[in-house]
Order: structure tokens, then sequence, then C-alpha cells
């Protein structure tokens, strides 16, 4: 790392994680950042959301360290784990919404956990979080009521509430309209280029990847075999590294 | 060995639940949320089971006390059977059912769409915020059900007495109350705060253990009354012999 290298938002080192007989991180090591965004590309079952759940330690590695921001995160107390935590935002591959509360409950939940806000302050957030992923008409619905696109963007809308400087995002666009997916995407870039979020995105998605990623990581059969930005993935002598950018069509 | 390592497991928990019980800060207003979402979403079962009960147990009562000529009895008989054993032993068992069912199947939903690991994510401690306040609210909740379904027992008891002889309302609720002490109604009522964290620790357990997605919701739920009720029959005997240790007849 050179001294005009910002400082790493999240750093792996040799981390390696198995269920059971089955080793699905292996010895994975890649840097990201601080402000930068990386997007994570491989098949399915390769371990990607396994990376995004270490990140925010809802899973611990079997060896090797997991940084974030400095600081070990298997190794933090109960309370430095909240603390890191409400730097992050975590869009879940399946949205996670609260089913028990409405969809603006559910993007209201982290400011009212973790701020000191007015309610009326934390109401009118809410609302302009749902109206930036177009879901301003959909405050008093139930996430029952939503259609998977949907609760998608209602789960990015509370993963943004707190303002993290780090945002994980588990396929964002998947499952979305071409329109739709397009404006999450644009989201993500303002994210990226105005706020200076940290963006770590698991996608299928090559024009997504493309959009979002200054650089991507390939991991296959739990290893990262490619790293680099979409330019020269889209080179690589791997074959099915070429074969995964080559696919223009949507996750 | 499987076994042996499920039951230390379950003690793990459980021993976790009384710990972050006690521990600050306290999830008050989530608890309030399930005091009254298995609380008093409950009583309409209860105070409707309590006086069925009342009823049939009043109608057996005098079935028997009227071959002896006794029926001035039947209050004061109904309402020791009620307070002492039928009332808490029922509603124990029937909010093992609806609300161990309940939360088994809610914490398991819960886990197996990673709204528990979205919670984690928001930086909110679940086994606190899911598992701790559904216990102290069932602690809560069941002798509070427990005394409702007694007194609606009383009162079926009253409708059943009424229609048979035409006893009044004053009279019968007098009888009843004149032969129940304290070592009757205080110690068998509070027995049922251990069914309620029976009930809430089971179930929460089974739901947030689960897997195999919506099969695995469904034995949850099936699993939490199965294990829940033979496991308050089971603390019922050890309670009831303890009652009668401290306040021997």
């Amino acid at each position: 790392m050179s001294d005009s290298d910002p400082p790493a938002a999240v750093e792996f080192s040799h981390v390696t994680k198995a269920f059971g007989a089955r080793r699905v991180l292996d010895d994975v090591s890649f840097r990201i950042p601080a402000g930068r965004s990386v997007c994570i590309l491989g098949r399915s079952g390769t371990g990607k959301s396994v990376t995004l759940k270490h990140v925010v330690g809802l899973m611990a590695p079997d060896s090797g360290t997991v940084l974030v921001e400095g600081r070990q995160v298997s190794r933090l107390s109960a309370r430095d784990l909240s603390q890191a935590r409400q730097r992050i935002g975590f869009l879940f591959q399946n949205a996670a919404l609260f089913d028990s509360i409405r969809v603006g409950e559910n993007v209201e939940f982290p400011m009212r956990r973790h701020t000191d806000l007015p309610n009326d302050e934390i109401r009118s957030r809410a609302r302009r979080l749902l109206a930036q992923v177009g879901l301003e008409h959909d405050y008093d619905k139930m996430p029952a009521d939503l259609s998977g696109g949907m609760r998608k963007r209602a789960g990015l809308a509370r993963a943004l509430a707190l303002e993290p400087a780090i945002l994980l995002a588990d396929e964002p666009s998947a499952g979305l309209d071409p329109i739709t997916a397009g404006e999450i995407d644009a989201l993500l870039v303002e994210l990226r280029d105005r706020v200076r979020t940290t963006l770590l995105v698991v996608t299928h998605n090559i024009p997504s990847a493309r959009t979002i990623g200054e650089s991507l990581i390939f991991l296959h059969e739990g290893r990262v075999i490619a790293q680099g930005t979409p330019e020269e993935l889209a080179d690589s002598d791997i074959p099915i590294v070429c074969r995964f950018m080559a696919s223009e069509g949507g996750g | 060995m499987r076994l042996l390592v499920i039951v230390g497991d379950a003690a793990r928990f459980t021993g976790r639940v009384f710990r972050e019980s006690v521990r600050p800060p306290f999830e008050f207003r989530e608890t309030l949320r399930q005091l009254f979402e298995l609380g008093c979403r409950s009583v309409p079962l209860i105070a409707a089971s309590g006086f069925a009960v009342g009823i049939v147990l009043s109608m057996h009562t005098r079935a028997s006390l009227a071959r002896f000529g006794a029926e001035a009895l039947i209050p004061a008989g109904l309402a020791i059977a009620l307070v002492r054993e039928t009332g808490p032993l029922t509603a124990g068992l029937l909010l093992s059912g609806r609300i161990g069912a309940g939360i088994g199947a809610e914490l398991g939903a819960m886990k197996v769409t990673e709204q528990i690991d979205a919670l984690e994510a928001t930086a909110v401690d679940s086994f606190r915020f899911l598992v701790v306040t559904r216990v102290i609210a069932c602690v809560i909740a069941l002798p509070i059900l427990t005394s409702i379904m007694n007194l609606t027992g009383m009162l079926g008891g009253y409708v059943a007495e009424n229609t048979a002889n035409g006893m009044p309302l004053g009279t019968y609720f007098r009888l009843a109350f004149s032969s129940i002490q304290f070592s009757d109604l205080v110690p068998a009522t509070l027995k049922t705060a251990v069914f309620g964290f029976i009930i809430a620790t089971v179930a929460s357990y089974l739901g947030v253990n689960t897997t195999r997605g919506t099969e695995g919701v469904g034995q949850a739920s099936t699993r939490s009354v199965v294990y829940s009720s033979i496991l308050l029959i089971a603390a019922n005997v050890l309670l009831v012999r303890l009652i009668f240790f401290f306040y021997p007849v």
C-alpha cells in the first residue's frame, strides 16, 4: 500500500470458511479502499453472500482475518460490533424486510434504534429514502403486499437509513425490470460519486457490475481467481471469467 | 450423542435467557408489544375456555355432590379445583398451543427469511430483542391469563348453578371465595410464570434454530407445542410437589 492509497474500508486476509466438509471460502484475500466500489462476481454458490456476511460479523472466518475500517470484526466486543454495524448498511438477497411492521417502519427502524432524531424527522427521512427508490406511495403497505422487486428497493432504503459509510448489497438488481434495475444502479453510482460510500456489491448482472464497480472480484469455488477493473477482467485469459464477462444478460 | 449436543445447546440457550433477562438495557417497548400480542390476544381463547370448563366442572361436581345432599358445597368445590389445578394447567396447555406455536413459527420464519440476520446487521441484539422480550412477556402474561381463566371458570360455574337451582350471583361467589385460601390461589397461579418461561424458551429455541425453509418452520411450530407441553406437564408435577412441601394440607 502506498502512502497515497486511502485506508482500507474492508480487508480480507487469507479467509477460509467451511460448512461441514464443504469449503465455501478458501484463502480469500482482497482489499477495498474507503470510498471505492467493488463488485463481487461469480457463479451461484461460490461464497459471495458468505463474504458479505463476514464483513458485518454475521459469520466468523475459520481462519484468516476480516478487517473493517481497520478493526478485526471477529474480535470486536458486543458494543464495538454494534457501533461497527451502525456504519454498515446491508441489503440482503431477499431484502429480509421485517414482515410484522409496515414498509415505512422498516426504513425507520434503524433510525429509531440508533439515533435521537425527533419522530417527525425520522418519518420524513424514511419517506425521502422510499422516494429515492421509487416507493413513495408504499410507506403504509405491509412487506407481504410488495412485489419481489419492490421489497428489494425497500430493503435498499432501509440499508441506507443510517447513511452508512459502507454499503453491502447482495444482488441489488436481481428480479428487477431493466428500467428499475438501471435506477438502482444509478442510485448506487450516485452514492459512490457524491457521498463516497464504500460499496461492496454482489451481482450476477454484468452491465450492473460494469456500471457500479470501479473494480471487480471474481470468486470461483470459494477462491478469488481474478480481480481488477471491468476492462481487465474482460480481457482475462481465465476461461470462466471470460465467459462470465461476455454474458451481457441481467441477473 | 446428537441428543446430548442438543440438550447441552438448549441448556446454554436457557442460561443465556436468564442472564440476558436481568441485564440492561431492557427492551421495554418490544416487551410491551409482545405482552399485547401474546397476552392480550390470548384473552378471548382463555376466557371462552375458562367459561366452558367452569360449566362442565360444575355439572360434574353437582353430579357427585348431589348424591350426598351437599349441593351447597358446589361453588367452593369448583373454586378450589379451578384455582389449585384445573385453571393453571388448562391455561398452560392451551397457551403452549397458541403462544408456543406462534413463537416457533414466527421466529422460524424470521430465521429462514434472514430477518434475524437483518436485525443483527442493523446492530440490534436479536437474542434480547426477539427471545428475551417474548420470555418476559410470557412470564408476566401466564399468571394474569390464568387468573382470567379462574374467574371466567367461576362465572361458567355460576351460570350452570343458576340454571340448575337459581342460585344468585352474590351467593355463589360468596360461597366460592369463602373457601379459597392464600395457599390455594397464589402459589398455583404463580407457578404458571414457570409455564410461561418454559413455553417461550422452548418455542424460541426451536424457532431461532430453524433450518430447511418452510418445512422447518412447520416443524418448529409443531415441536414447540409438543415439547413445551411435555415439559410443562413434567414441571407441573414438580411444582405441585413443591407447593405441598411449603403449604402442607
